[in-house]
């Protein structure tokens, strides 16, 4: 009996190391999983059979590793949000990434060749003209979005949805009759990136459009989006020196090139190039967003109480200028980041813990101080009269506090164990809209609002 | 005769709900209760089982806790919160409806196959 004993051990013991190679599965699962297979040996035993046969017929009825590890993959996509597990299709990986590859250089260099056309056709690149700073989004995002939407192989009335946005952004970008002077100009150019890459989503979401997980998945693909763009752009900016030397040694001047062909194409493809990246090497930079996260909750904590308890010693008024508003909503937009990617990684199942404290007092120490800021400006507004700059500003830091208002209010609960992490998660992907929706309010509405100011 | 994917898997929710309303549990005792009450005839497996319950963990519905019950191994136990209960209360009205709606349609007594015609079937 005890050498039976001692064999089960030993295959109890196999069996954990294949299931601990599985990355669908954690530890506590893993305990979950053997003591169910314990338990189901057991009762087998009970009816007769030997320990490795009751083990066998155990194992056999837990069904294949390949199929259970699928089923936790799918509830559990927060620990890889592969799309070759989930939505990998009948084709085998190899001929389905190389077919990616095809598509994305096809998107790439449709990309690159958009935004030289314009250019081709009269166009300026030159700083005074408006045409790139306001169109730059439109040129660029389409093909990124139809990247995605292939990937996914989004419905034909999705594909209608995704082509009706970009046509209303082709139209807030040129219908209205702004001079290079108006302040709308600026504005636009940076809303409708913003407003555009929501049809991004869009396309992403495609295959699940009303999962709410599936736009976590989308946020998460912005952060890595974001963070492979900032790589390629370093790796780029490498090359563009590398050939100005190199160039300049043997007396040809490489810059009309550089700067009318490689620095605008480049970045136009780089973009697509990215989203791919994101899709194809999901396991290269998954951990990144959510370890700067832990790195830089902390120290943005400590510097925003310091900040409020010097404001609070000095008893000094803030110069609140709109060069301020603007600083205070990159702030909230800082302090969102830290929230959504540390959301966006975080095991939905960890009980709270010191973190999520931190979180707490960072959010609320950031809610304090734009509130503050918020009553200055105001006052300020109400003397002066508004311009479309602050008009738009102070919309954005509406806007943001109200979502962290209410994210402090669920991460309290969070930490009190009244509320599930999950309503916090849902909480945010629900609240996407919102920024979409004023971003689209800015681009469409504040021009003619204002005058075309 | 066993019962289609699709039913089972809808019927899993208040079924799991169900049984931990009766008293906390663990996952291995869940799928056993499950078979005693079906006959065998409900065909669950570990990949449906584990996943619905970490599903309604991460909802809110059912707490978990590793627990050493005395002469037992340490085991992963599962309690129905009261927004569980909630929603088991709501999933009940709903499969009344439905079952209320079928029980309708069908007579009481099953009607005997033979009556109808042979080779339309086959």
């Amino acid at each position: 009996m005890t050498d039976d004993q001692d064999g089960l051990e030993a295959q109890f013991a196999q069996w954990r190391h294949y299931v601990q190679r599985r990355r669908e599965l954690r530890q506590a699962d893993a305990d979950e999983l053997e003591d169910h297979l314990r338990g189901s040996v057991d009762d087998l035993m009970a009816a007769g059979l030997r320990a490795d046969e009751a083990f066998l017929v155990a194992v056999k009825r837990m069904g294949s590793l390949d199929e259970l590890s699928r089923e936790f993959a799918r509830e559990h996509s927060e620990r890889l949000w592969k799309q070759l597990v989930l939505t990998g299709g009948p084709d085998g990986p190899v001929t389905r990434s190389r077919r990616d590859l095809v598509v994305m250089v096809g998107c790439a260099l449709g990309a690159a060749a958009s935004v030289k056309v314009p250019e081709l056709l009269g166009a300026s690149l030159a700083d005074g003209s408006t045409f790139y700073p306001l169109n730059a989004g439109l040129l660029v995002l389409p093909w990124l979005a139809g990247f995605l939407a292939w990937r996914r192989r989004a419905p034909v009335g999705l594909i209608g949805v995704l082509v009706a946005l970009f046509g209303l952004g082709a139209v807030g970008a040129n219908v209205h009759p702004l001079t290079a002077q108006s302040q709308s100009i600026v504005l636009t150019s940076l809303h409708l990136p913003i407003a555009l890459w929501f049809a991004v989503g869009v396309a992403y979401a495609s295959d699940d459009p009303r999962a709410s997980r599936r736009w976590m998945d989308f946020i998460r693909f912005t952060g890595e989006c974001f963070i492979y763009y900032v790589l390629i752009a370093l790796g780029g900016g490498v090359l563009v020196g590398f050939v100005f030397g190199t160039f300049e040694a043997i007396g040809v001047s490489p810059e009309t090139v550089i700067s009318q062909w490689v620095v605008p194409c480049g970045a136009a493809a780089a973009i697509v190039v990215a989203g791919w990246l994101v899709e194809a090497k999901q396991g290269v930079v998954e951990n990144i967003a959510p370890v700067l996260t832990r790195l830089f909750t902390p120290l943005f904590t400590v510097v925003l109480l310091a900040f409020l308890v010097t404001w609070g010693v000095t008893t000094g008024g803030i110069d609140v200028e709109r060069e301020a508003l603007i600083l205070f909503d990159l702030l909230l937009v800082v302090v969102l980041g830290l929230l959504l990617y540390s959301a966006s990684a975080r095991d939905p199942l960890a009980p709270p813990g010191v973190f999520d404290r931190l979180q707490l007092a960072l959010v609320v120490s950031a809610l304090v101080i734009d509130v503050l800021v918020l009553v200055e400006i105001t006052g300020r507004i109400s003397e002066f009269g508004t311009t479309p700059n602050k008009a738009a500003a102070l919309g954005e830091n509406v806007v943001l506090l109200a979502n962290l208002a209410w994210s402090a209010w669920l991460m309290l609960g969070l930490v009190r164990r009244r509320t599930p992490f999950a309503a916090l998660e849902r909480w945010q992907t629900a609240y996407l809209p919102v920024y979409a929706v004023w971003a689209w309010v800015v681009v469409l509405v504040f021009p003619p609002v204002f005058g075309y100011l | 005769m066993k019962v289609a994917k699709d039913l089972v898997a809808a019927s899993a929710t208040p079924m799991v709900l169900g049984i931990l309303a009766e008293e906390d549990s663990y996952g291995y005792a869940i799928l056993r209760r499950i078979n005693e009450l079906s006959g065998g005839e409900l065909d669950w497996t570990e990949g449906l089982l584990y996943p619905l319950l970490h599903r309604l963990e991460r909802l809110g519905h059912v707490e978990s806790s590793w627990r050493s019950v005395a002469g037992e191994r340490r085991r992963k136990y599962y309690r129905i919160t009261r927004g569980g209960l909630a929603e088991l209360a709501e999933q009940r009205r709903q499969w009344d409806t439905v079952v209320g709606a079928l029980k309708e349609i069908w007579p009481d007594r099953p009607q005997p196959l033979t009556t109808f015609p042979r080779g339309g079937f086959a």
